[in-house]
């Protein structure tokens, strides 16, 4: 075993020296870490670790890429007309919404201009895709291919077509990680639809399942009831669907309910995600309503992030970096 | 420290070792099967410290630590501190392991494991983020029993000119 180690001198390493590097690099290490998570300081040199893991990431996931997209070349042409009548089906329906939509959203917007209250609706997004590598199994994390250099920033949200995702607590300069609601660390403020009582959703390092451990005996929530983003802690969005509580849990001992519930989002299903922005601050009134959308960023979809600011409320004890630098270019188009 | 070395194992070998290491830390495997994703990074800096702790010894497992910590995405720092300190310990015994028996290896090879998942456990209880699952040990032994395989590959692969 030792065939190829034909060095001529002294087998015995020097036990002083040995010993000391221990001890340098040990404190280095502990520093880093202190760093790291008292400070956040670290972030130049974790962003350049990100940079150069980044190529590798993503050769490691091209096997898995390759194989979904020769299943993919491969599907049955039956099956693909059926998902084509269907879509079609589904966008008509969509575009008679959205026209209602349309109307109503400027309404809604000239109305609370009026009263000065924030509008806070996701005025821009991002399509990010998972990067499908394996972090850590028992923490609900994904990383995305979008990064600072496409605005994300800490703290954003992400949501998909059915509810919400998570947030971002890591934006490198290519890639992004993101935190799902399942996950032990995350909570994020909901309130029941039905009733509006507002709570806690707290993750459980399960993708299907939440928990919402802090409403009383008496709370009126049965199974079956929407959960929907209360907007409180300024991360998420108000109003969107976060999830369905499936068991409700009523032990006359115990002062608290234990309630479940299941994520509407496919947390772990999703091959891509949106990250948005939304409006925090007060509406200025809008004068011209019809204006084209400016010169916005390569991929947003809609315009203007007029001013984000992420106020952090979960994990706990963050606090995100300053919002994207993107121009106050147009108005939010009809 | 590491004249007369470069002819045995070539950097480039020793780089594309460290990033195949770390790519396995990350490849995407299916749900269950990746509680048992064996620690090829731990394996491969305790096979460096084993058997030519000259080239590489703790300041290896140091820097794959620090990059492995930048893949995963976790505190930076944690598997850097639990690397070098198996690190050290291999390469104090090195003699007396490098005689042993490939099981024999495979015996302590799983003590050192299991003190690079018991530190990183520690590191994250007092980071404030426990993981108190059960199933984070099954790697120890996996990545044991993966050992003579492991280290009869890089064997092959160090002698091949």
């Amino acid at each position: 075993m030792a065939s190829h180690d034909p060095d001529p001198r002294p087998l015995l390493l020097g036990g002083p020296a040995l010993g000391l590097r221990l001890i340098v690099l040990a404190g280095m290490a502990a520093g880093l870490m202190v760093a790291d998570h008292r400070e956040h300081h670290l972030s130049a040199i974790r962003d350049g670790i990100a940079s150069l893991a980044y190529p590798i990431q993503v050769a490691v996931q091209a096997p898995v890429q390759a194989w979904a997209a020769m299943r993919e070349s491969f599907a049955r042409k039956s099956r693909v007309e059926a998902e084509n009548v269907k879509l079609a089906a589904d966008n008509l329906v969509l575009r008679l919404k959205l026209m209602r939509f349309d109307a109503l959203e400027q309404e809604n917007r000239r109305l609370r201009a009026v009263r000065e209250s924030s509008s806070r609706v996701v005025q821009r997004s991002l399509v990010a895709e998972i990067v499908r590598v394996d972090l850590d199994p028992f923490r609900q994390r994904v990383l995305v291919n979008k990064g600072t250099r496409d605005g994300v920033f800490r703290g954003q949200a992400a949501i998909d077509a059915a509810g919400i995702f998570g947030q971002v607590t890591r934006a490198g300069p290519f890639s992004a990680e993101i935190i799902l609601i399942s996950d032990p660390e995350h909570a994020i403020p909901v309130a029941v639809n039905r009733t509006g009582a507002r709570t806690i959703a707290l993750g459980t390092g399960r993708s299907g399942m939440l928990s919402l451990p802090y409403l009383p005996q008496n709370a009126d929530v049965i199974v079956g009831d929407l959960l929907v983003s209360s907007g409180l802690g300024g991360v998420y969005p108000p109003g969107y669907p976060v999830g369905k509580v499936t068991q409700v849990t009523r032990d006359p001992g115990q002062p608290l309910l234990a309630i479940e519930a299941e994520p509407l989002a496919g947390l772990d299903r999703d091959p891509e995600i949106l990250l948005v922005w939304f409006d925090n601050a007060v509406v200025e009134p809008e004068p011209e309503p019809e204006a084209q959308p400016g010169p916005a960023p390569p991929a947003a979809v809609e315009a203007k992030p007029a001013e984000p600011r992420p106020v952090e409320a979960s994990p706990a004890g963050r606090s995100p970096e300053a919002a994207p630098e993107t121009p106050p270019a147009a108005e939010p188009p009809p | 420290m590491m004249r007369g070395q470069r002819n045995v194992f070539g950097w480039g070998r020793v780089v594309l070792l460290t990033v195949v290491a770390l790519a396995a830390a990350v490849v995407p495997l299916p749900r269950g099967v990746d509680l048992f994703r064996p620690d090829l990074v731990a394996l491969t800096v305790l096979w460096f410290c084993l058997l030519s702790p000259r080239l590489l010894g703790l300041t290896y497992g140091w820097c794959a630590g620090l990059a492995l910590d930048g893949f995963k995405g976790v505190l930076l720092g944690q598997h850097a501190l639990t690397l070098t300190v198996i690190a050290y310990v291999a390469c104090k015994f090195r003699l007396q392991v490098r005689a042993f028996p490939p099981w024999q290896q495979s015996v302590v090879v799983l003590c050192l494991l299991w003190l690079n998942e018991f530190l990183l456990f520690w590191i994250d209880g007092v980071a404030g983020h426990p993981v108190t699952d059960w199933r984070r040990w099954l790697s120890v032994p996996v990545g044991a029993a993966l050992w003579p395989l492991v280290s009869g590959i890089y064997a092959r692969f160090a002698s091949r000119r």
